[in-house]
């Protein structure tokens, strides 16, 4: 009887140390580097970089929600962003926080031209690199890469930047959802 | 006797196509005014060639694309541009767009035309060019450069080239009534897209509720090696991938090109532009155009002037505003309806229909969806119009993406068949144009992720680069500093055999050498420049007192002008001020050194 148990436990302890081993070798050969939960949370965020969760940039934020941070603190992802957060994390999706600002159209930054003294503290200040020029010459955004995250309006001493709301035009119209239904007997209200 | 095949699904609904075939093709003649929008099609924006107060000939081509897919706009008749401004244009959204203004001088005189004797001795590429410089873009819908779609990718050879004469949305009588009067210009189109594209198999194909159209296509058609197959009437068969279903059995598939199974359709009123394109010299000027429905009284087809104001088109077929509830820009399946008579018609405009409240009643209300099913039957793609409903209605757009919602034609047969009258296409539209919109953001977003990656290891990189240059600097200090210990050790070590004073005086003697060395090598650089740098100076001092002097002048002027540059050139002025006195002063001081000189 003795014999059967020690059998038992060798061939246990045996596939027990094969198995640690494997584990062991995995562990090491397929190693991930960094969290990749981060990355994922990154490709969510809106990558404005405009630091109004408290972040320097949007990666930081997204490293910080891997640690547990809330993921309500970004304005220009809005409710959508957070829901896309709230799916991927299995969490509940919460209200935006309005102590980091509100959720707005998307804007983008215009330099009035013949006001701009040159200073390229607005370039300095652009985490995209969006704004063109040089010291003593007129800067200009690049429109199509501006994030509209309003970070260069602070920094200009002539105050020449605006912060302008992009307007659908016919060609970035698309169509809207059917408006909500109404009952039939509603219909002679709703037409007149 | 050609095989056929069907497609699944679809419908018949009430074809209401004999109103407007009663009579023949009709000049809708030159409107007041011509608006000529810049985009007319899928592709980028025409740029304007002409300036308001231009005079142009009919033909004339006033705008063109100089980057990206797109053809040119030519004038419709002869006249004078009164301006290129922001107008509404025929598009779902009834927004507005860049649109040229034209006056017509009613003389309809055409510009300078030069037509091809024979195509055949010119280069395919050169045919190709003609065809897109005639400003032809598919003209049975979408509007898709022709030039661009007769050039197949090089890997995919077309070997069946369909002309789509099907027709099969109610109330547009547009193609038929071309085909009926005008066979012989198609065919001359199909014979030079054929030869361009070289198929193996040409196939015209019409519905079998246009006799009159299959007589007249099948009299011309004698002779050539075209096929004429007739195809039993069912919406949508005019549809590309259906008819390529119902012709040859194959499907486009999903995602694809029709070129990717080898076949390739046109239009017949794209093969009749091509026609006039290459055998007359004319661009695109004029369409036919369905002008149809129970609020004009004398419904028909017009050989409409491109950019018409769909007003005058109405009014040509006697039209009755208080009559209708609804003006439709297309068919009744596939078009939309039209806020603003003023837009015009435009090179893709194949009908417009004036509907009564009793031909075109306001749909009833959505009700809830019952899961009857019967979009699924109808449906040519074979989706699930009721699960990408529900997904579209909630939003989840990833879903009802993966259900193939962007293989939806929007034909409308599922809305057609609805028995609780639920808008489906337009819900398909809205998650299309959401996604769509997604994506765009997306990638803007990826961009924008990787432009601050960028500067961020730009920074990093900065940052090191200034760090090392200092760590080098303190090294090459501390070496310095050593090796000047290690000369005095060694000055140290040598005087050790002596005696410890006679070391002291070598060091002590080393130090003045050093220091005699000093000033000689610092006076003779000097010595040798010293010359030519006063008159240097002396230059200096003009220029800078002479910038001084233009200088002060201005800040006179701008004082007196009140320009609000004054604060700018008075700081100006001070730091030249500056300059001024630094030249004199390194003046004063050389002279000085070279008058000791002299002296000595």
């Amino acid at each position: 009887m003795w014999t059967g148990i020690l059998i038992a436990v060798a061939v246990l302890l045996a596939l027990a140390v094969v198995f640690g081993a494997l584990l062991g070798f995995a562990a090491e050969r397929f190693r991930v580097e960094g969290n990749p939960l981060v990355d994922q949370i990154d490709a969510l965020l809106p990558q404005t970089q405009c630091g109004q969760c408290g972040f320097p940039g949007c990666r930081p934020y997204a490293e910080s929600i891997a640690n547990g941070d809330a993921i309500n603190k970004c304005p220009p992802g809005g409710e959508a962003t957070i829901k896309a957060l709230a799916d991927l994390l299995d969490v509940d999706p919460q209200p935006l926080d309005a102590e980091h600002g509100v959720e707005q159209a998307r804007r983008v930054a215009v330099i009035r031209e013949d006001e701009c003294i040159g200073c390229t503290k607005c370039i300095q200040a652009c985490p995209v690199d969006a704004i063109l020029g040089a010291a003593k010459h007129m800067h200009t955004v690049i429109e199509s890469e501006c994030t509209g995250c309003d970070l260069c309006v602070e920094p200009c001493p002539v105050d020449c930047i605006d912060m302008i709301t992009i307007e659908p035009d016919i060609r970035s119209w698309t169509w809207e959802p059917p408006r909500p239904s109404i009952i039939a007997t509603d219909r002679q209200g709703a037409s007149a | 006797m050609t095989q056929l095949w069907s497609f699944p699904g679809g419908i018949h609904p009430a074809e209401n196509k004999r109103q407007s075939t009663g009579r023949a093709i009709r000049k809708a003649g030159i409107p007041d005014r011509l608006i000529l929008p810049l985009q007319q099609h899928i592709g980028a924006p025409a740029e304007p060639l002409v300036q308001p107060g231009d005079k142009v000939l009919k033909g004339q081509k006033l705008a063109d694309v100089t980057s990206g897919m797109g053809v040119p706009v030519h004038a419709s008749t002869s006249g004078t541009i009164i301006g290129i401004e922001l107008l509404p244009v025929p598009h779902p959204s009834g927004m507005s767009d860049w649109c040229m203004v034209l006056e017509p001088d009613g003389d309809d005189a055409w510009c300078e035309l030069s037509p091809v004797a024979d195509y055949r001795k010119l280069h395919r590429d050169e045919v190709l060019n003609l065809i897109r410089e005639a400003g032809i873009s598919g003209m049975g819908g979408a509007g898709f450069p022709t030039s661009i779609k007769l050039r197949p990718p090089s890997d995919r050879k077309v070997s069946t080239l369909i002309i789509n004469g099907a027709e099969c949305e109610p109330y547009i009588t547009a193609d038929d009534m071309t085909m009926r009067e005008r066979a012989d210009q198609i065919h001359g189109g199909i014979k030079i897209m054929s030869w361009i594209l070289r198929p193996e198999r040409c196939v015209i194909a019409i519905e079998d509720n246009k006799p009159e159209a299959i007589e007249a296509m099948r009299k011309a058609s004698e002779g050539t090696q075209a096929e004429l197959v007739v195809v039993p009437t069912k919406y949508p068969s005019g549809g590309e991938k259906q008819l390529i279903q119902i012709l040859t059995g194959m499907e486009v598939p999903s995602g694809g090109i029709p070129a990717d199974i080898g076949v390739m359709c046109q239009n017949v009123g794209t093969a009749m532009a091509v026609y006039r394109a290459i055998n007359r010299g004319e661009p695109l000027v004029s369409r036919i155009t369905t002008v149809t429905g129970a609020g004009v009284d004398d419904p028909g087809n017009f050989e409409t002037l491109i950019g018409t104001p769909a007003r005058h088109l109405l009014s040509q077929a006697g039209f009755h505003p208080e009559r209708i509830s609804r003006l439709i820009l297309g068919g009744p399946m596939m078009g939309y309806t039209l806020e603003d008579t003023s837009v015009p018609v435009i090179k893709t405009t194949n009908c417009l229909i004036a509907a009564t409240e009793k031909e075109l009643p306001t749909p009833p209300p959505e009700q809830p969806c019952i899961r009857c099913g019967m979009c699924a039957e109808v449906c040519p793609m074979e989706l699930l119009p009721q699960q990408l409903f529900w997904h579209a209605k909630a939003q989840d757009f990833d879903r009802a993406e993966h259900l193939n919602l962007f293989d939806c034609i929007e034909c409308g047969a599922c809305s057609y068949v609805c028995p609780s009258s639920i808008p489906l296409v337009q819900y398909y539209r809205y998650a299309k144009g959401e996604i769509r919109t997604q994506r765009a953001e997306q990638i803007k977003a990826d961009r924008a992720r990787e432009r601050f990656e960028a500067r961020q290891a730009r920074l990093e990189r900065e940052q090191e680069e200034t760090e090392r240059r200092r760590e080098e600097r303190a090294r090459a200090a501390a070496e310095a500093q050593k090796k000047k210990q290690a000369e005095a050790e060694k000055a140290v070590a040598k005087g050790d055999a002596t005696d410890e004073r006679s070391a002291r005086a070598a060091m002590v003697q080393q130090a003045l050498e050093r220091k005699k060395a000093r000033p000689a090598a610092a006076a003779t650089p000097e010595s040798a420049t010293d010359k030519p740098d006063i008159e240097a100076l002396e230059k200096q001092l003009n220029q800078a007192k002479g910038k001084l002097e233009t200088m002060e002048s201005m800040l006179d002027e701008a004082r007196v002008a009140q320009a609000d540059n004054v604060e700018k050139l008075e700081r100006a002025v001070t730091k030249n001020l500056e300059r001024v006195k630094r030249a004199e002063d390194a003046l004063t001081d050389a002279r000085k050194q070279l008058e000791t000189e002299a002296g000595q």
